[in-house]
């Protein structure tokens, strides 16, 4: 229950952070990822600002040996080097990214709007992801 | 962080297809936040949270399968590899980020300044 209810709490503020800081716009994103045009550098500074608390919090974690309040263990992924597949999945995502504004954080927050065109987008976000699934199984 | 989770959107996102009770009750609380989280800024803090989309449904229709597949092919979106990953110095992080901003960036080129105009 416990683990329920930080989980709420974080996605809540997670969400309230891509909502102030209108990263939850998809004008913004693309005026920010388009580097010919009116440049709007605004969501450059709320990476850097993010950057600056998680590598910080990361650190100190290490350091401390720190574990987390609750769950059981930081899951921290154990992939290591850089395969075709991180690449090609990070390229195929980028254009997605590119046409339409939304990553999937935002994309999520931003259905609290109710708006047709970011319902659409949520729902074939989500057949993506199954698809993959499906593909991924076939493939190993 | 207090979870010990890496808070990866599209990984909590891919893990929801899940049959596993334990693993999908804090993905679909974390999902719900995600939610509720502009909700309160707009009704709490009065605060205006606009959302323009930028293209068409069948465009977004398209974008979306694109950043779905890719974003589970590549093992993260902009959240887990971009804020969690680089604040880690995760070397495939990096790789990552580093490609689809490429991507992001030569697109909206194309659909803004070569197509459109």
């Amino acid at each position: 229950m416990a683990q329920l209810l930080a989980s709420l709490a974080i996605g809540t503020l997670f969400g309230a952070g891509i909502a102030v800081s209108e990263m939850i716009d998809p004008a913004r994103v693309i005026g920010f990822l388009d580097m010919a045009g009116r440049r709007d550098p605004t969501l450059a500074f709320v990476m850097i600002g993010a950057l600056a608390v998680t590598i910080r919090a990361f650190a100190l974690a290490r350091r401390q040996g720190v574990t987390q309040a609750l769950g059981s263990g930081f899951s921290i992924p154990a992939a290591n080097g850089i395969d075709g597949g991180l690449i090609l999945g990070s390229a195929i995502f980028g254009i997605g990214w590119g046409l339409s504004g939304f990553c999937p954080g935002p994309a999520i927050a931003a259905l609290y709007s109710g708006l047709w065109p970011v319902i659409a987008f949520g729902i074939s976000m989500l057949t993506g992801m199954v698809i993959f699934k499906f593909w991924g199984e076939k493939n190993g | 962080m207090i979870t010990g989770r890496i808070a990866g959107i599209s990984g909590i996102l891919g893990g929801a297809f899940t049959t596993e009770a334990k693993e999908l009750g804090w993905r679909l609380a974390f999902l719900a936040g995600l939610v509720l989280g502009p909700l309160v800024v707009k009704n709490l803090a009065g605060a205006d949270v606009p959302i323009t989309p930028q293209f068409s449904v069948p465009v977004l229709v398209l974008a979306g399968l694109l950043v779905g597949f890719g974003t589970r092919l590549g093992n993260g979106c902009t959240s887990g590899h971009s804020l969690c990953g680089l604040a880690r110095g995760s070397a495939r992080s990096i790789g990552a980020t580093a490609t689809f901003f490429v991507t992001a960036i030569a697109t909206v080129f194309i659909t803004r300044h070569v197509i459109g105009g």
